[in-house]
């Protein structure tokens, strides 16, 4: 996907002048965040757990190489293939390869974050393969002129009712329906059809399993067992940060995810596939491959922002995050919104073509609290705006401010000679109220906002005179 | 240089890869797949009522309905009551390991291989059954095959109380000690299919089952 994210400014701006976004954003929000605080509960030894994730993800990441190695030969001893991928257009090369190896026409897919990162679906049309969203919420978009997700796992949150339902009139040709359910059940009755007839199955991947060579597979709607059960072809494409070491380790990021993400005590289903049918068995793909996918990933280890490949995916970042409440998912303009596509973006697609985003944040830590394998997330925020500013990314006066202040705040006499002037000046400028209503060097601050008035005096003028009386 | 030579290049540069700590390394991994360590886990009941009330409890939280009967041969006739009490029809695609039992004094008519998109009612059994979430285990071979609890609208699963363990660690050593590898297909199956998609709302029967509907089974 082409990232938009330069514009996050305008993105946002625009995002929050929608009236229609804002009111669909507003019926979302809390949702996910209620659900979660309730199935937390249900684990006795919660941040025990949190931990005990960080460390299953930092073994692996630690001997990465090694660990996919074991992956691979795993993977390999039982019959499935194992491709490398460096970005998106590698990842669209062996995908069109195989199809064309196995004479696919139709291609269904299961959610894969990772085909949005490589625009798959315009590649696979491209070569003569229908590629078919089955994810309610990614079919939505699909039928929507190929519209972008706004959320990784709700990804029609920013849309309302109102306009699925003339949506699925108008692309099914349909009398307009208006109840949730009868409007997913026509999307089964399209969608069934494609299962039947797809030649080829495609999914993300959750996770991988170095123990046994495995994918481990989450939904609630079923599309991910269908895609990987009836086509005669099944690619998996995921990340290479994805492996953990034994089904043990997996059964606890099991416990972690779907509670961090919907609040589910565990998804509906959760699939472990491991290779190819037996020429017994009645159903399950006569072909399996793994697309390893670095895209950005493998610059990232061993860097200070490592911790940021430990992420799971389960979106209890933007779930909880007041700027992604505020402008939705859009706005952060590629793949992933929210405070961990404030950083990832950035780190894969280049610090200068995502400005803005490590700004797009108040560092409240609402999203470093609930991160379920304790990704310090503001902290790498302020690291990657360090990073801004040592690479000269910022706008001059930015720079410039920050070089004044750096000089100001070093120096004893200067500080106290510039909070001196500040007050005064803050308090002339309130003309006798306690509130600031416009303040005019940083206009942008007022607009939602007051400025509280300051008395007059610093406190180092207060405390002078205090020491001095006693 | 291939993309594999050039990712796993990067990534070796990244960590100061070299022959002597490749060695701790390789260590380390043997270690981690041999430990098998026990992650933290809710407690859950380990004696047979504790583990069968929890597993009834949650299995109904997941919005799956429950039934029990005393042995095998009784889950027919359970299985008619309950099609008849939804109005059902009294036909079904089986797992072929099942198709051995009494279905017909019972007046229904199962077909044992895969299910087809027009099949109404699926009947499995499972490999078992765990406690802490209300979840069916289902391993795919030739006699079980996977879309038999995926493409009906009902689906109705045998479950013997038995096989019903606490979390699904216990599943995975099960599964070790009895299948030696995995099957290609475990499907861990917690209620009917369901989707939030649009406005958070759930809904129940997405892509599978619209129903999922668990026979305990007493003495199996």
């Amino acid at each position: 996907m082409e990232s938009r994210s330069r514009h996050f400014k305008a993105n946002a701006a625009a995002s929050l002048a929608n009236p229609v976004l804002q009111a669909n954003l507003k019926t979302a929000k809390g949702k996910f965040v209620d659900k979660r605080a309730i199935a937390i509960k249900e684990i006795d030894d919660f941040e025990g757990s949190r931990e005990a994730a960080k460390n299953i993800r930092n073994r692996v990441l630690e001997n990465l190489d090694l660990w996919l190695e074991k992956f691979e030969e795993s993977a390999t001893a039982r019959g499935a293939t194992v491709l490398w991928a460096k970005d998106g257009e590698e990842i669209c090369r062996h995908v069109a390869e195989i199809g064309q190896r196995h004479g696919v026409r139709k291609a269904a897919k299961s959610k894969s974050m990772l085909s949005e990162e490589a625009n798959l679906n315009l590649a696979l049309t491209a070569a003569g393969i229908r590629p078919i969203e089955t994810d309610l919420g990614e079919y939505i978009l699909q039928i929507n002129d190929n519209e972008p997700p706004s959320h990784i796992i709700a990804p029609v949150v920013h849309k309302s009712l109102d306009e699925i339902a003339d949506l699925f009139h108008q692309v099914h040709k349909t009398p307009r329906k208006t109840e949730i359910p009868a409007l997913t059940r026509e999307a089964r009755e399209v969608l069934r059809e494609h299962f039947l007839t797809a030649d080829m199955g495609i999914s993300g991947g959750n996770f991988l399993v170095a123990e046994t060579g495995s994918v481990a597979l989450v939904t609630n709607e079923g599309n991910g067992r269908m895609v990987t059960t009836l086509p005669r072809v099944h690619v998996v494409i995921t990340g290479i940060e994805k492996v953990v070491p034994t089904l043990e380790d997996l059964t606890l990021l099991l416990r972690l995810l779907p509670r961090s993400a919907t609040g589910q005590s565990i998804s509906n289903y959760v699939s472990v596939l491991t290779g190819v049918k037996t020429p017994e068995e009645l159903d399950g793909p006569e072909h399996l491959y793994f697309i390893l996918v670095d895209n950005g990933r493998a610059d990232v280890v061993g860097t200070e922002f490592q911790d940021m490949l430990r992420c799971i995916r389960c979106g209890a970042c933007m779930n909880h995050c007041p700027v992604y409440q505020t402008i939705g998912g859009h706005a952060y303009g590629w793949v992933y919104p929210g405070p961990m596509g404030s950083v990832l973006t950035p780190l894969y697609t280049g610090l200068e073509n995502a400005i803005d985003l490590p700004q797009a944040a108040t560092l409240c830590n609402q999203c470093g609290v609930v991160c379920p394998v304790m990704i310090p997330l503001p902290e790498l925020l302020r690291r990657l705006r360090e990073k801004q500013v040592e690479k000269h990314l910022r706008p001059w006066f930015e720079r410039f401010a920050l070089k004044i202040w750096a000089r100001v705040a070093a120096s004893p006499p200067l500080y106290a000679l510039g909070s001196w002037l500040g007050v005064r000046y803050l308090k002339w400028l309130a003309g006798g109220r306690d509130r600031i209503a416009v303040l005019s060097v940083a206009p942008e601050w007022t607009l939602g906002r007051d400025f509280p008035a300051p008395e007059g005096k610093t406190f180092r003028e207060l405390y002078a005179k205090r020491r001095g009386v006693r | 240089m291939n993309s594999r030579e050039d990712i796993l290049g990067r990534v070796r540069a990244r960590l100061g890869r070299n022959t002597e700590n490749a060695v701790t390394a390789r260590k380390d991994i043997a270690a981690a797949l041999a430990e098998r360590v026990e992650r933290p886990r809710p407690a859950v009941p380990t004696d047979t009522a504790g583990l069968v009330a929890r597993f009834e409890e949650k299995s109904a939280a997941q919005s799956s309905s429950l039934d029990r009967v005393a042995a095998l041969a009784d889950a027919p006739a359970a299985v008619a009551r309950y099609l008849a009490g939804m109005n059902l029809p009294l036909r079904a695609v089986i797992w072929p390991s099942l198709a051995g039992l009494d279905w017909r004094a019972a007046g229904i008519e199962v077909a044992p291989r895969g299910a087809v998109d027009s099949d109404l009612v699926g009947i499995t059994g499972c490999f078992c059954a765990i406690a802490e979430t209300g979840t069916l285990m289902a391993c795919s071979a030739p006699d079980h095959p996977a879309t038999v609890s995926l493409l009906p609208e009902t689906h109705i699963a045998l479950v013997p109380m038995s096989r019903i363990v606490p979390g699904m660690e216990d599943a995975w050593n099960l599964a070790r000690a009895e299948l030696g590898s995995l099957p290609r297909a475990v499907n861990f199956i917690s209620g009917p299919s369901r989707t939030g998609d649009i406005e958070q709302t759930i809904v129940l029967g997405a892509h599978g089952p619209y129903r999922v509907h668990l026979v305990i089974v007493e003495e199996a």
